[in-house]
């Protein structure tokens, strides 16, 4: 058994880190959108993989089959592409307001006019 | 028919379909009536299931009659009980004052639909509540969520969009971590349901998997319960939200989520792989010291007075998780009884600052210069609630953090024992903020001409304030109950 | 795109065929892959093609935001309902087996609601994101 084996998890490690990286590195609100999503996507993985039984068929009862697939994982993750969908409509909605009430959609412009905003109010 | 047997699955269903209903008649005045009626019936339900429940002990109930642990099972005993009733007493005091805050904070077209979030977020809040199934609770967790992100993006404030979009990205971390955390212990056990899981860990409690799924189900659920440093999309969300909002999710949202975190350690884990074997019990202690005394800090220097009782939101859940971190009857009745009291308190402020921001368009700090003048009640209310929040003899505040340094003590260190003493004294300097421009300084020309908020407002914060007070004065109720959630969740895997 | 006359002869032989093959997906879902989460996204995009090839008022005039916003809502009542009759005819909440006198025509009966209740709400709410996104307009463009 070697490393490689588990390729399924190693892919599902690597969407993991790249979309979590994404969130936190990039300022852009969309990029961080799509790099959540990706992240997301990694459960995905990590759900559906392990659902399937080498040699086993579609999990419906018929005559001559013995070895079934887990059906459980993916009624799961439906359910969290659903969610996924979801969520990932509310965040580009929010976006776009956010863009008809700053002008921008760059995390740093934005604070930076939120800050100047701060200090007119103060003075 | 329907009987009192059902009531553990009504408790979500009747705010689930309300909130549909509400869409489909498009009316805010009915969308309201409907939202309080709604509210009203969880807090009854809750109560019936309390007795219930110190009665008989856990009720079980089976979704499509389908036996647990194949199908969804609810499963309610007296430490989620006690969560439905903070729960329940907070939704039906913070839905009748949304009927004046909401019309003025929030465009009228828009009236309906708070109404059909707020009952969604009830019902995504109750779902966590009594669900006993691991997916079911995170699917619970998206929809109180999904609404809290659009409840705070309804507010007019442009930073609101902000503070939603921070949260959003920051709760869906969290959520995903926590799938990520029920998917490895699917993986170690086939199962989802909370007691299967723990029963049939036995032999694996110790693999590296299982170990995985503490720690990401730790860093997801305390992202959502803000436990310091994960909190930061707690200040903005709820300096920005409306006052409704921020006041039902100051007192519900994060206290459900250290739920969550309770029923993970104590129910499916258990109390020896968390606390014995892993570090977990040091790592929260740390924290929580750290979030008590720097949130609080923190609140001190805030000019807005929402923001500062957000951070000093952030320095209570230490508290919390302080009592958690000893995993002892005596600590976990500290945290619990904190975890109620304080919602009750803190609802009580934010309504009021909410009162406050109707009449004085603001909850900046250094316009309410002589505020006490012009509105007595309301200023008298936000002292009453910030002893609570210091923990004057007298108030709910002082209880809890009595069974907190009680605890401390058991556990042998005077040293934490004096620390929450003495973050309780940062929390005389941002009360003493408030206090000192609102009493000690000329009322401005502003304030001078405002009148005290309507009663609308006045009476249902005054509700929670009274509450807050009462459990101070006389706690047998809450104490009782939060001993048996620390008896139940102590007795281990259910 | 309305100038091309390839692009609306074959949307309009198009988008009946799609709007079946939602029904196929929607009603084989007991015997195949498929269900109300397949169909009512197929469903969907057949009006979402068509609002993109005659314009969105066309596609606002064939299906209000008013029945949108209705269905969205209809559709989780729907669901809930079927919940309910369960409670109603004395089971528990979503309890199938006694919808009909034999249990497994009960079920059957369950999820053939169920998944109605699906599509219409998944349905809607694909058109309302579309319509959301697309019914807005940059400032001081004219689109």
């Amino acid at each position: 058994m070697s490393a490689l084996d588990h390729y399924s998890y190693w892919v599902t490690i690597f969407l993991l880190v790249a979309g979590l990286f994404i969130v936190i590195a990039r300022g852009n609100f969309i990029k961080k959108l799509i790099g959540l999503s990706i992240f997301q996507t990694s459960v995905y993985l990590l759900y559906i993989a392990p659902g399937k039984l080498i040699g086993g068929t579609a999990p419906i009862v018929g005559a001559g089959f013995q070895v079934y697939s887990n059906p459980l994982p993916h009624v799961l993750i439906l359910t969290a592409i659903v969610v996924g969908i979801a969520t990932l409509a509310l965040g580009l909605a929010l976006v776009v307001r956010i863009r008809e009430a700053y002008g921008s959609i760059e995390e740093d412009e934005i604070l930076r006019a939120e800050q100047s905003a701060a200090r007119d109010d103060a003075t | 028919m329907i009987d009192g047997t059902h009531l553990p699955v009504l408790q979500v269903v009747v705010p689930l379909l309300c909130a549909p209903l509400i869409v489909l008649v498009r009316g805010g005045r009915i969308g309201w009536a409907i939202a309080t009626a709604a509210s009203v019936f969880f807090l009854a339900s809750s109560l019936a299931i309390l007795l219930e429940v110190q009665r008989v002990g856990v009720i079980s109930y089976a979704i499509g009659s389908w036996p647990p642990p194949w199908g969804i099972e609810y499963r309610i005993d007296a430490a989620n009980a006690f969560m439905l009733v903070l729960l329940g007493l907070v939704a039906s005091v913070v839905a009748p004052y949304a009927w004046a805050s909401v019309r003025a904070e929030i465009p009228r077209d828009n009236h309906y639909l708070f109404y059909a979030l707020y009952c969604l977020a009830l019902a995504g809040l109750g779902g966590i509540a009594v669900t006993g199934d691991a997916f079911n609770l995170f699917v619970f967790l998206e929809i109180s969520s999904l609404a809290s992100y659009v409840l705070i993006a309804l507010d007019r404030d442009r930073r609101a969009l902000l503070a939603a979009y921070q949260y959003l990205i920051l709760g869906t971390i969290g959520a995903t971590f926590i799938v990520i955390g029920v998917g490895l212990l699917y993986l170690m056990t086939g199962t989802l349901n909370l007691a299967d899981i723990a029963s049939r860990l036995g032999d694996v409690r110790q693999a590296r998997p299982v170990l995985a799924a503490l720690a990401f189900l730790t860093v997801g659920i305390s992202l959502k319960a803000a436990l310091f440093p994960l909190h930061m999309w707690l200040p903005g969300a709820y300096a920005h939200a409306p006052s409704a909002v921020s006041a039902l999710l100051a007192a519900t949202a994060t206290k459900v989520s250290v739920y969550v975190l309770l029923r993970f350690y104590f129910s499916v884990f258990g109390t020896t792989a968390v606390f014995a074997a892993m570090p977990m019990g040091d790592v929260l202690l740390a924290l929580s010291i750290a979030a008590m005394i720097v949130a609080s800090a923190a609140a001190a220097f805030q000019t807005d007075l929402k923001r500062l009782l957000a951070y000093s939101s952030v320095a209570q859940i230490g508290y919390i998780t302080l009592g958690v971190s000893f995993a002892t009857a005596t600590g976990l009745t500290g945290g619990i009884v904190h975890l109620f009291n304080h919602g009750v308190t803190k609802g009580a402020l934010f309504m009021l600052v909410g009162a406050i921001a109707f009449r004085l368009g603001s909850s900046r700090i250094d316009r309410m210069a002589g505020l006490a003048r012009s509105m007595p009640l309301t200023c008298a209310g936000i002292v009453v609630g910030g002893l609570g929040l210091i923990g004057v003899p007298g108030t709910a505040g002082f209880v809890s953090k009595w069974y907190l340094v009680l605890a401390a003590i058991e556990a042998g260190s005077w040293v934490i024992a004096f620390v929450v003493v003495a973050s309780s004294l940062i929390a005389v300097a941002y009360v003493w903020r408030f206090v000192e421009v609102a009493y000690f300084r000329p009322p401005s020309e502003e304030t001078a001409r405002l009148k005290e908020p309507p009663a609308a407002l006045l009476v249902p914060a005054g509700v929670l304030l009274a509450a807050s007070v009462y459990f101070g004065v006389e706690p047998s109720l809450t104490l009782g109950a939060a001993y048996g959630a620390a008896e139940a969740l102590l007795a281990g895997p259910r | 795109m309305r100038g091309y006359l390839v692009l609306r002869v074959v949307a309009k032989i198009i988008v009946p065929f799609m709007l079946l093959f939602a029904l196929y997906v929607q009603f084989h879902g007991d015997f195949g892959p498929g269900g109300g989460f397949q169909a009512g996204v197929i469903a969907a995009a057949a009006i979402i093609f068509y609002a993109l090839i005659f314009g969105l008022p066309a596609a606002r005039r064939v299906v209000p935001d008013r029945v949108v916003e209705s269905g969205i809502a209809a559709g989780v009542l729907v669901y809930a309902g079927v919940g309910v009759a369960g409670l109603l005819l004395g089971g528990n909440y979503l309890d199938y087996f006694v919808l009909d006198p034999d249990p497994v025509s009960g079920q059957h009966r369950g999820i053939f609601w169920v998944e109605a209740g699906v599509f219409i709400t998944v349905s809607s709410v694909m058109l309302k994101i579309f319509y959301m996104f697309a019914g807005r307009q940059r400032k001081g463009d004219d689109g």
